[in-house]
This record gives C-alpha cells, sequence and structure tokens, in this order.
C-alpha cells in the first residue's frame, strides 16, 4: 500500500464516522459539529485528488457559510438542545433500502471501470487548474450555459428569499 | 525529495510560529503603551526597561490562575473552543510570502510556508473557520451574556466576510493571480492601495469587524455582556482567547500588507537602489540579494497598520449593533460590489489599449463612488436625527 492509500483510508473511515454520527447523535449542536468533520473529509478527499481549488472553495462554502447557518438557527430556535422524540420513523427500512441499492448500484457500475485500479498520473509541471477551471465556466464550447442558468437560479432563490422575509403590513423593512 | 526539504519547511514553520508568538507578547505592550500616550497616561513601565518585561509577568500571572468550568458548561466543546479559535489565527499565516524567491546554499528558497496556486482563496477559508470558536465558546458556556455575544459574533461576521471576499477579488483582479508571491510581484512599480484606495480603505475597515476590535468589538461589549463570548473562560483557556485576538490582528495586518501595500517589497521611493529587496550586494568576495530586507520591510508596514488599529480604538466609540449591521449590508457590501466592478472594467481597458495609465480610470471612478456612498450615510444619518426631535 503506498501512502496516498493510507492517508485515503484513514480519511474515508474519518468522514464516514462523522457522517454516521450526524444522523445519531441527539444533541443538534454535536450533530452540527460532526457534519462541519464530515464536510471537512470530503475537503480533504478532494485535496488528495489534486483538486486544490475545490477542496478550499469546500472550505469555505459548506463549512464557512452553510453548516455555521446552521448552527446559528439552532442556537436562535432551540431552548433544549437535546431532541427527545424517537429517532427513527415508520418508513426507515425504505430508505436503509435505497441506500444500499444507490450503493449497490455504484459499486457495480465502478467494478468494470478501468480507473479503478490505476493511480491517478501526476499533474504536468506548471499547470494551472484554476484558470483551465475559470475558462471552462465561461467558454461557449464547454459549460457556459449551465453556469448562468445556476447563476438565475440563485438569483431566484435570493429574489424568493426577500419576498418570504418582507412584511407587507409595515409596507418598509426598516423599523 | 530529499531530508533538506523537511529542515527547510521546519525553519520556515518555526519562524513563522515564533514570529507571530512573541508578536503577540510584545503587541500587548505595544497596545497598552500606545493607548496610555494617547490617552495622556504613562502605562506599564515597571517591568524591566521600558515595561519590556511586562508580557513575561502577564504570561506567568495567567498560568498560575485558577481554571473554572460551569458546572453545566458541555465539557468538550467548552474545551475545544479555545483551541478551534487559536488555532487558525497562526495557520493564516502559512501562505504569506515574506521575502523574494532566491537561491541560497544553492538551492531556491521560496519564504512562505506554503506557496499554493489558492493563496487568496487560503485566507477566505481559514477566516471563515475562525467563527466557530467564538460561536462555540459562546454556547457551550451556558451562560446567557457569552450566549449573545456568540451569536451577535457569528452574524457580525459572516455580515463581513463577504465584503472581506470582495476585497480579496479586487487584490486577485489588479494582480491578476491568486498566488500572493505573483500579487507582491505585481505590486513593484506601483501598490495596490494607490489603484485601488477605496478598496484598500474597505478592506481595512472590514477587517477591524472581522477581528473583533474597535469600533466593531460587539462580540464582547463589556457594558451589555459584561465580556462577551469568553465571560466563562479563566486562566490559560482565557489566555488562548486574547492569544488569538492579537495574532489575529498580526495575522490580518500582515494580509493587508500584502495585497495592498507591497507586501515584502521595498517602499517606492527606494526602488532600484541598493536597499531594494532586488538589489544584489557585493561585500568583500560575497555576492549576494539583499532577500533578508524583505521581512523587515514586512514588519515595518504591519507595525504602522497595527498602530492604525489601536489609534482607532483610541479614539472611536463603539458603534450601536442595528447600525454595524447596516452599515454592513447596506453601504459596505453594494460599495464593495462596485468597486470590484469598476476595478474589472479599469484592468479590462487597460488590456485592450495596452497602455497601464488607463489604470487611472480605478483609482478615479472608485472615488466617486466611495464620496457617493458617504453622501448616503450623511442623509441617512440627517434623517434619523431630525426624526427624533
Amino acid at each position: 500500500m503506498t501512502t496516498a492509500q493510507i492517508i485515503f483510508l484513514v480519511v474515508a473511515a474519518v468522514t464516514l464516522v462523522s457522517a454516521f454520527m450526524v444522523v445519531t447523535t441527539r444533541n443538534l449542536i454535536h450533530a452540527a459539529l460532526w457534519l462541519v468533520a464530515t464536510l471537512f473529509g470530503v475537503a480533504v478527499t478532494y485535496a488528495l485528488l489534486n483538486a486544490n481549488f475545490l477542496a478550499v472553495v469546500q472550505v469555505v462554502v459548506y463549512i464557512g457559510a452553510i453548516a455555521i447557518l446552521f448552527i446559528f438557527a439552532v442556537m436562535l430556535t432551540r431552548k433544549e438542545m437535546r431532541d427527545q422524540g424517537p429517532q427513527l420513523n415508520s418508513a426507515w427500512w425504505i430508505s436503509a433500502l435505497l441506500a444500499v441499492l444507490t450503493f449497490g448500484g455504484l459499486v457495480g457500475m465502478l467494478w468494470g471501470w478501468k480507473g479503478m485500479d490505476t493511480l491517478a498520473s501526476e499533474m504536468p509541471v506548471g499547470f494551472d487548474s484554476v484558470s483551465a477551471l475559470g475558462d471552462a465556466l465561461i467558454s461557449p464550447n464547454a459549460f457556459v450555459l449551465p453556469f448562468e442558468v445556476a447563476s438565475v437560479l440563485l438569483l431566484a432563490a435570493l429574489v424568493g428569499a426577500v419576498y418570504v422575509a418582507f412584511n407587507p403590513r409595515s409596507g418598509d423593512s426598516r423599523k | 525529495m530529499d531530508w533538506t526539504i523537511w529542515v527547510e519547511w521546519l525553519i520556515k514553520s518555526l519562524f513563522v510560529v515564533f514570529a507571530l508568538l512573541t508578536g503577540f507578547a510584545y503587541l500587548t505592550l505595544y497596545e497598552r503603551r500606545a493607548l496610555a500616550k494617547i490617552q495622556v497616561r504613562i502605562g506599564p513601565n515597571r517591568a524591566g526597561w521600558q515595561g519590556l518585561l511586562q508580557p513575561v509577568a502577564d504570561a506567568v500571572k495567567l498560568i498560575f490562575k485558577e481554571e473554572l468550568t460551569p458546572a453545566k458548561a458541555d465539557k468538550l466543546v467548552f474545551f475545544w473552543a479555545p483551541i478551534i479559535t487559536m488555532v487558525p489565527s497562526i495557520v493564516i499565516a502559512a501562505v504569506i510570502p515574506f521575502g523574494p524567491t532566491t537561491t541560497l546554499f544553492g538551492r531556491t528558497i521560496v519564504f512562505s510556508v506554503a506557496n499554493i496556486n489558492v493563496g487568496v482563496l487560503f485566507l477566505m477559508a481559514v477566516a471563515s473557520i475562525a467563527v466557530y470558536g467564538i460561536v462555540l465558546a459562546g454556547w457551550s458556556s451556558n451562560n446567557k451574556y457569552a450566549m449573545l455575544g456568540g451569536l451577535r459574533s457569528s452574524a457580525q461576521m459572516i455580515s463581513y466576510e463577504l465584503s472581506l471576499g470582495l476585497g480579496f477579488v479586487t487584490a486577485i483582479l489588479l494582480g491578476n493571480s491568486m498566488n500572493l508571491h505573483d500579487i507582491v510581484d505585481a505590486q513593484r512599480n506601483v501598490w495596490f492601495a494607490v489603484v485601488q484606495p477605496v478598496g484598500a480603505l474597505i478592506f481595512m475597515i472590514v477587517t477591524l469587524a472581522e477581528v473583533n476590535r474597535a469600533p466593531f468589538d460587539m462580540p464582547e461589549a463589556e457594558q451589555e455582556l459584561t465580556a462577551g463570548y469568553h465571560s466563562e473562560y479563566s486562566g490559560m483557556k482565557f489566555a488562548l482567547f486574547f492569544m488569538a485576538e492579537y495574532q489575529k490582528m498580526i495575522a490580518i495586518s500582515m494580509i493587508a500588507a500584502t495585497l495592498f501595500f507591497g507586501g515584502y517589497r521595498e517602499f517606492w521611493f527606494l526602488k532600484d537602489t541598493f536597499l531594494s529587496v532586488d538589489a544584489i550586494w557585493n561585500i568583500g568576495p560575497w555576492q549576494f540579494q539583499a532577500w533578508f530586507l524583505g521581512p523587515i520591510y514586512m514588519l515595518l508596514k504591519v507595525v504602522v497598520l497595527l498602530f492604525f488599529m489601536i489609534w482607532i480604538r483610541a479614539t472611536w466609540p463603539r458603534i450601536r449593533y442595528d447600525r454595524l449591521m447596516s452599515f454592513g449590508w447596506k453601504v459596505l457590501l453594494p460599495l464593495s460590489l462596485a468597486v470590484v466592478f469598476i476595478s474589472a472594467v479599469g484592468v479590462l481597458v487597460a488590456q485592450q489599449f495596452d497602455n497601464n495609465w488607463y489604470l487611472a480610470i480605478i483609482p478615479i471612478f472608485s472615488s466617486v463612488a466611495g464620496l457617493v456612498a458617504v453622501g448616503f450615510v450623511d442623509q441617512a444619518l440627517r434623517r434619523k436625527s431630525y426624526a427624533s426631535h
């Protein structure tokens, strides 16, 4: 086994254990912290795949913004941080079945792929993956259309959030 | 990979860590003496010559203080929160260059712990992790004041992070790279603070909010929240929060110096003289590049920027919380968006006509945008003062 493989196995184990803890722990803040650990594991996996930009963006967006908003919302709304209700509902076996089937399908698909047991090739020296990604996102031959569609979707979500938060009775958001 | 690269990394990491730790110790003394001068006091001058041993005395006092953990605190999170606050404040300095690339002992040496292509984004990522320590400290203390301090800080830091990110974007646009070494090299002829004065000013204001310094020190407003998020902390755990705050001040001054004030490069009037970091010195039989001037220039710039932070703390009252939020969202964010847009247009025009003098439209238009923003703030404040009468 190479060093990269050992590191990957450790990171994957930590990520999976944290993901399991997210759904089993009863304390909501602890669940949010385990989620942060999971997302961090994913970021390390990106870094192992030579995707530096994605790894850092994962930390900025998911850990720095989304998970902190979770914690913020939990702290603002819940007095008691412990969840006392049952942790499973009656449809738990359907979800478990779906999860197992999805995992089985992924394994079955990847089994025949020859990339499974070859090592990733080294990046050429001086290759700038960030500008390659930037070019791909705005090039008409690559991903400009999905990129712009996603931007419009985000803008719509932004307008929707303002509409939901706006109180028409006061007529003005200023107090 | 030979063993010398490990030695090189070890030396560079130790240098950065020791610079930040001793910097923290003497920054407290610097701040107390400077504040005292501004407030016509003397300040600590008893321990050692001019109080130089005062940080040592403070450290010994804090180590021997009793440590309390509240009975109903979340013990694990309470223990980890100071550590989570402390680590990012040191890690953030890893990508900051403190000297030009040079050849020493037959090897090429890059003067930063990690020279990565996405350096600016790395700064952003670490800055966004720093919120966690404060929020978790506030929550785990099981104290309403601490909790409110934590909530305030998370809201404030998330809001101001947007303008901070746009400040980074401005520097990336002007430097045409995300690598901090390239950004510093791009300021060889003129500092980005000259090309984009409004962007630099916004960046300095936002960094004050990011490190919770006056006038944005809401999370620990003592009149309202006793001590805010660290009310329940004592002894060394409190000292860790204290260290983290001052190390963040140093780190953020280093970042501001790197992005807008030429980083380790010499001052503009020393360009092409023997005091430039590119100059080759001939002393006797030896011939070498003056790379060691880089850390010295960096230190000078950091000390000046830190003085501005202390000066602001001494002279400005704390801004009210709702005004802090509306200032961040309604003034700084639109203004920094405008600044990014103007910078992008200026860079494109200069590229199009292949003449760097066209970059002059950036300071002109962004100053106009800045004045418009100041006008709006003035108008809003006038309306409020009329409404109250």
